[in-house]
């Protein structure tokens, strides 16, 4: 068994998806909890499917695709999020319609650009086993952009999420806080879809969080948690994703889902036990 | 110093977009004020919490906290929201929730829980009798339970009024009967304001009436007059109205002695 995985990583695109898989699940971990406690999944997923807007629009410019969807996913986090302060209602049509129109000129600006784009896939799908150095030290940054905004507003992003007009008489900055937030889990979005493709980034985004919600009482232990599930996952993942020429992202995400099911049927058991 | 209102409202019009809701509303309340609002669903009530917090700017007329503009002056209101469904989902303990109260307006200040700021949060649980209960969760504790913890986090705040929206809603008369106790104890150093569709629970305890519908009735004494009723409000105040016209809180008062 050790001798396999030390083949396994003896392969630098291997040892690469590995350090790739730490900082996405530091990230995702962290801001994943904040997505599920405040309920904006679907928001998260606006985000990331707009992201594509940009990617597609950066390819035909012949500009870096991640460039272009880092700054998709922040200006899309920010519009919705505005939209969202406004009227709780109406933010729910909007999501659907900004992650439509993200993908519309994702898909036109590529198909406009000539030449072969096989690569595009991996933007959908995931391509864990192709990340670069460049890119594991965007990973790095945005994990501890997200670990310093937790660490330091904590208190002040508990009591939004738990109780925003509480918050808002106590004059915390709620919409500081709120769109901060926000940016930062259109920036995690765009690095997890390097690992799984954005079309799975959600769930990598909040099946941790979930299973750790379903054992954990406190906010803290629930994000070391999803750290530590969602960085298991993605090695479990990429060791059988190895051995058997399976993608990565897919293989990440159906690990994730049984260990979420099994999870919920050991809370049920555990909760049928007592009186 | 005395004089002075801790709340001030003259000739207030509020609403959202073109839905007007609160008509012409002039109120004043005085530091050691027990004011009860009472008002059908519907009538108001939230949208005058919503004006008084700042939460909701009014269209005409003016409105003062202590002095100062609702987003200001707000920081000296104790707000006890209504109980949500949904919070009985989220994993905070009671130490957590209470400690919001201290919390202030600088990102910063908020990094970690000062000494002082510890002192009060255990003073406020004490006050509400659940200090023992600090490391639970909030989901495992009952609705009264729960309430007492929400008069805690306004009591947190360290607050000069405190603003109930329908306190004891979703709590059982016994609890409800020690909330009102409690309330009454702290009326002597803090004002309170408290607003509730419930006239027989309410009635009884506080030191003033008024009621909303629309427009505020509110002549600072004890008595439910023919001008409350009139306003608009429902059937059971008509029902206690019939029988006792110009005495129903009193009557209702020595009703409550028997049980």
């Amino acid at each position: 068994m050790i001798e396999q995985l030390s083949t396994i990583f003896s392969y630098e695109f291997m040892r690469n998806a590995l350090i790739a898989s730490f900082w996405i699940s530091l990230a995702t971990g962290v801001i994943g909890s904040l997505v599920v406690l405040n309920q904006i999944v679907s928001l998260s997923g606006g985000i990331a499917h707009a992201a594509y807007g940009g990617v597609g629009i950066a390819y035909y410019l012949g500009m870096d695709p991640m460039l272009g969807a880092l700054l998709f996913s922040t200006a899309s986090a920010l519009i919705m999020g505005a939209v969202q302060r406004k009227t709780r209602s109406g933010a729910d049509t909007l999501i659907g319609v900004m992650w439509s129109i993200g993908m519309a000129i994702g898909i036109i600006f590529i198909s406009l650009t000539p030449g072969y784009k096989a690569n595009l896939m991996s933007y959908l799908f995931g391509s864990i086993l192709a990340v670069s150095g460049t890119d594991l030290r965007l990973m790095a940054l945005i994990a501890f952009l997200v670990l310093g905004f937790v660490f330091f507003t904590y208190r002040s992003l508990l009591a939004i999420s738990y109780d925003e007009t509480f918050s808002t008489v106590r004059n915390v900055p709620v919409n500081l806080v709120y769109l901060t937030m926000l940016v930062l889990i259109g920036l995690t979005v765009v690095v997890a879809m390097r690992m799984v493709g954005l079309i799975l980034v959600i769930a990598l985004l909040s099946i941790p969080p979930a299973i750790a919600l379903n054992h954990f009482k406190d906010v803290r232990p629930i994000m070391l948690c999803s750290v530590v599930l969602s960085f298991l996952l993605c090695f479990f993942g990429l060791v059988i994703s190895f051995q058997t020429n399976i993608q990565a992202g897919p293989v990440i995400i159906l690990l994730a889902s049984a260990a979420f099911l099994i999870s919920s049927l050991v809370r049920r058991l555990h909760l049928s036990k007592k009186p | 110093m005395e004089d002075k209102p801790v709340i001030s409202i003259k000739n207030l019009w509020a609403g959202y977009e073109a839905d007007t809701i609160l008509e012409d509303i002039s109120f004043e309340m005085f530091q050691n004020d027990y004011v009860g609002l009472i008002g059908p669903n519907g009538g108001g009530k939230t949208t005058l919490i919503r004006v008084i917090l700042g939460l909701l700017k009014p269209d005409k007329g003016t409105i003062s906290v202590m002095g100062q503009e609702p987003v200001r002056g707000r920081r000296h209101i104790g707000y006890v929201s209504q109980f949500q469904v949904e919070d009985k989902h989220f994993p905070i303990s009671v130490w957590d929730v209470v400690a919001l109260g201290r919390l202030q307006p600088n990102l910063l200040q908020n990094f970690h829980i000062r000494p002082y700021d510890k002192e009060v949060i255990e003073l406020a649980l004490q006050q509400t009798g659940m200090f023992e209960y600090r490391k639970r969760t909030m989901n495992e504790l009952s609705g009264g339970q729960r309430q007492r913890i929400y008069i805690s986090r306004a009591l947190a705040a360290e607050p000069k009024i405190l603003l109930l929206d329908e306190p004891t809603s979703s709590v059982d008369s016994q609890s409800s009967n020690q909330i009102y106790n409690l309330l009454a104890e702290l009326n002597d150093h803090i004002a309170i304001l408290l607003i509730s569709h419930d006239l027989t629970a309410i009635s009884t305890y506080v030191k003033t009436i008024g009621c909303v519908n629309r427009q505020l009735i509110y002549q600072g004494n004890k008595e439910l007059t023919a001008d409350m009723v009139e306003i608009g409000y429902g059937c059971p105040v008509d029902l206690i109205a019939h029988g006792l016209p110009h005495r129903v809180i009193a009557g209702h008062q020595h009703e409550d002695h028997h049980d």
